[in-house]
């Protein structure tokens, strides 16, 4: 096939005849391959987000808050502002089986200080499990034990941001700082978790033991209560049956009587993340599919000037046919223009494409991510279009009459 | 007694639809071409010459009759054969020349090896030897618009020759050209013939038509005259 760089060349030479109508018949390719590349970085790069906070609340995590307290005009305070769980729920609630593990928390904001720097902060009352639960490793030092828990030491573990605003780049283990008025020493610092779901930056905190957060920062009246219990299930299957279970023991544990309302909620980390995952799968479709549109525009273009092209050199058509082209010939030189102007379109929207993402990136800083999947796709369906919408033109071209094309002026 | 007949045509009839019917515009045209031969078609317009002109040159085909070309029948044969005979065995001469106006004049005189699947190299040996014997060969990389038509012409019987045809088909070559570049295509005409290349041209020229050795008329769709040229008694070869 020695055919075959020689129509390449021709195409070249044709394409290049009519620069400025090149250029713009690329243009609709141009636009449309690098608003896909755009769009799918973009929704790509929100996905990733997602899917990181995702990782980083743990899988197969369940939030149990302690009930909003009603007051008696029917006003609701927060979830978590009623004292109605405590630690003996939560021990309870270890009991059961799929439990992998489990950690009562209670916390709140206080000021922390250290030498001249102070930061709002917040604070975490937990037990020594709840690293276990939430996945959460430690980068320096080491956790508090089950007896700092009993005797209500105060010790604490620091989060990143926490860390980088009170010890601004000092090493904070075996440091010491206050709330309120008392010490609380640095035993571990906690590795960059980033921000959850809600926007909020879980590195903003500073996780003390529980009895020492309950007794001796914020004091609460009912000794012994904490505002959540967070529970890792074995498998995510359990899910439901546990929820269930849980559901059972606590009002059994709280005396509830039928028809009367828990006093306590269950959140499922789980189905947040799945929410999450699927609105952000329908905004990369509805963006995917506007790009598509962007493309078959662009596809069309190249139709149209195609069809242009081949009335414009009907009588060039004619002289090849009566040389001795085949109408194979003619249609492989036309749709080679086609293909060449589409994947040189997509060429040069790829680059635009890739470059606007990672400005945008630099600019907003908006998460991007560039697969080179949607790269390899974006490029097969360019070449796809040029085929597509190239062939109607061509064929055209190629059933000429070669008289009647000779005789075209 | 002589070769095979470079054309062999039989009783050929050529009709053509119109809303008032077929329109006859060949009426049983026989004709022998010889190898070597050098034919002048002359008649009138809508006489049947372009008709039978096309049907030589396998662009279009005819009703009835029988068309051989070196031996072999071409009613048989399906477009592609159709299209390899064109570029292969035949070579075209436009009275517009017909070069390809974005291709200089190189890779329009080697553009029919190209589908024949010529390589490259090839293609540029040949075409540059076929350039030399017009005597265009400097400007090989120039663009048809940047010669004169005597010279573009030369060009298109340079292409009509790269694939060592056994019959050139030209169409009025000397139709836009002036009087004395007419002569000059001619004499390269001639000096074709003489190297044995068979040449089959219509004009309406009598003065263009003289240069060949025998002279078809045509009319209303048939064969009126088929005689030598005085050119052919004149110059008897050796």
């Amino acid at each position: 096939m020695t055919l075959f760089p020689g129509m390449f060349h021709e195409a070249w030479i044709a394409m290049g005849a009519n620069r400025l109508r090149t250029t713009l018949t690329m243009l609709g390719m141009i636009i449309g391959v690098a608003s896909v590349v755009l769009m799918v970085s973009v929704v790509q790069g929100a996905q990733s987000t997602v899917q990181e906070s995702i990782n980083s609340l743990g899988n197969n995590t369940l939030v149990i808050l302690s009930g909003s307290a009603m007051m008696t005009g029917g006003v609701r305070t927060d979830t978590g502002s009623a004292p109605t769980l405590t630690m003996a729920d939560a021990e309870a609630i270890g009991e059961l089986s799929g439990i992998a593990a489990y950690a009562p928390i209670h916390m709140g904001m206080a000021q922390l200080v250290y030498g001249s720097l102070n930061w709002n902060g917040r604070i975490f009352g937990a037990t020594p499990g709840y690293l276990d639960v939430r996945f959460w490793p430690l980068v320096a030092g080491e956790n508090f034990t089950e007896s700092d828990l009993r005797s209500a030491t105060r010790v604490a573990l620091i989060g990143q941001t926490t860390a980088e605003n009170l010890f601004a780049g000092e090493d904070p283990v075996g440091k010491t700082l206050r709330i309120g008025q008392a010490p609380f020493q640095i035993l571990g610092v906690l590795d960059r978790k980033g921000q959850s779901f809600d926007g909020n930056d879980q590195d903003d905190v500073l996780i003390v033991p529980l009895t020492t957060a309950q007794r001796q920062i914020f004091g609460t009246p009912f000794q012994g209560s904490v505002r959540a219990i967070l529970v890792r299930i074995e498998r995510a299957e359990l899910m439901p049956q546990i929820q269930t279970a849980i559901v059972d023991l606590l009002r059994q544990r709280h005396r509830l009587r039928e028809g009367q309302e828990n006093d306590f909620s269950l959140r499922d980390l789980a189905a947040i993340a799945q929410f999450a995952t699927e609105t952000t799968r329908t905004l990369s479709m509805l963006l995917g599919a506007i790009a598509s549109v962007s493309l078959i525009v662009g596809g069309i273009g190249i139709m149209n000037i195609m069809l242009v092209s081949v009335t414009e050199r009907t009588r060039e058509i004619g002289i090849r046919l009566a040389i001795g082209a085949r109408k194979i010939d003619v249609l492989t030189q036309f749709l080679m223009e086609a293909i060449l102007i589409s994947i040189a379109g997509c060429v040069i929207g790829l680059t635009l494409g890739i470059g606007g993402s990672i400005l945008l990136h630099l600019s907003v800083e908006i998460p991007i991510v560039i697969s080179g999947s949607s790269v390899i796709v974006a490029f097969f369906v360019a070449a796809a279009t040029g085929i597509f919408f190239g062939f109607y033109p061509a064929r055209k071209a190629a059933r000429l009459d070669p008289i009647e094309a000779l005789r075209y002026q | 007694m002589r070769d095979t007949p470079v054309i062999a045509i039989r009783n050929l009839y050529k009709d053509y639809p119109t809303p008032a019917g077929a329109f006859p515009a060949l009426k049983g045209v026989s004709l022998t071409v010889y190898p070597g031969e050098f034919v002048a078609v002359m008649g009138p317009s809508g006489s049947g010459k372009s008709t039978f002109m096309n049907i030589l040159g396998c662009l279009d085909r005819p009703t009835s009759g029988d068309y051989e070309l070196n031996g072999q029948n071409t009613a048989h044969l399906d477009k592609n054969a159709t299209a390899k005979l064109r570029g292969q065995t035949l070579g075209f001469v436009f009275q517009g020349f017909n070069l390809l106006p974005r291709m200089n004049l190189e890779d329009n005189v080697s553009l029919p090896l190209v589908y024949s699947d010529v390589p490259k190299s090839k293609r540029r040996k040949r075409a540059r030897q076929l350039l030399e014997k017009v005597g265009l060969v400097r400007y090989a990389a120039s663009l048809p618009s940047r010669i004169s038509g005597g010279q573009q012409q030369r060009v298109a019987i340079a292409r009509a020759l790269i694939n060592r045809p056994s019959l050139i088909l030209a169409d009025e070559p000397t139709g836009n050209l002036d009087s004395h570049t007419s002569q000059e295509i001619m004499a390269l005409f001639t000096n074709l013939n003489r190297e044995g290349i068979t040449i089959i041209l219509v004009t309406h020229e009598s003065e263009i038509a003289i240069h060949a050795r025998r002279l078809v008329r045509f009319r209303d769709g048939v064969i009126v005259q088929d005689a030598p040229t005085r050119q052919a008694s004149a110059k008897v070869k050796p």
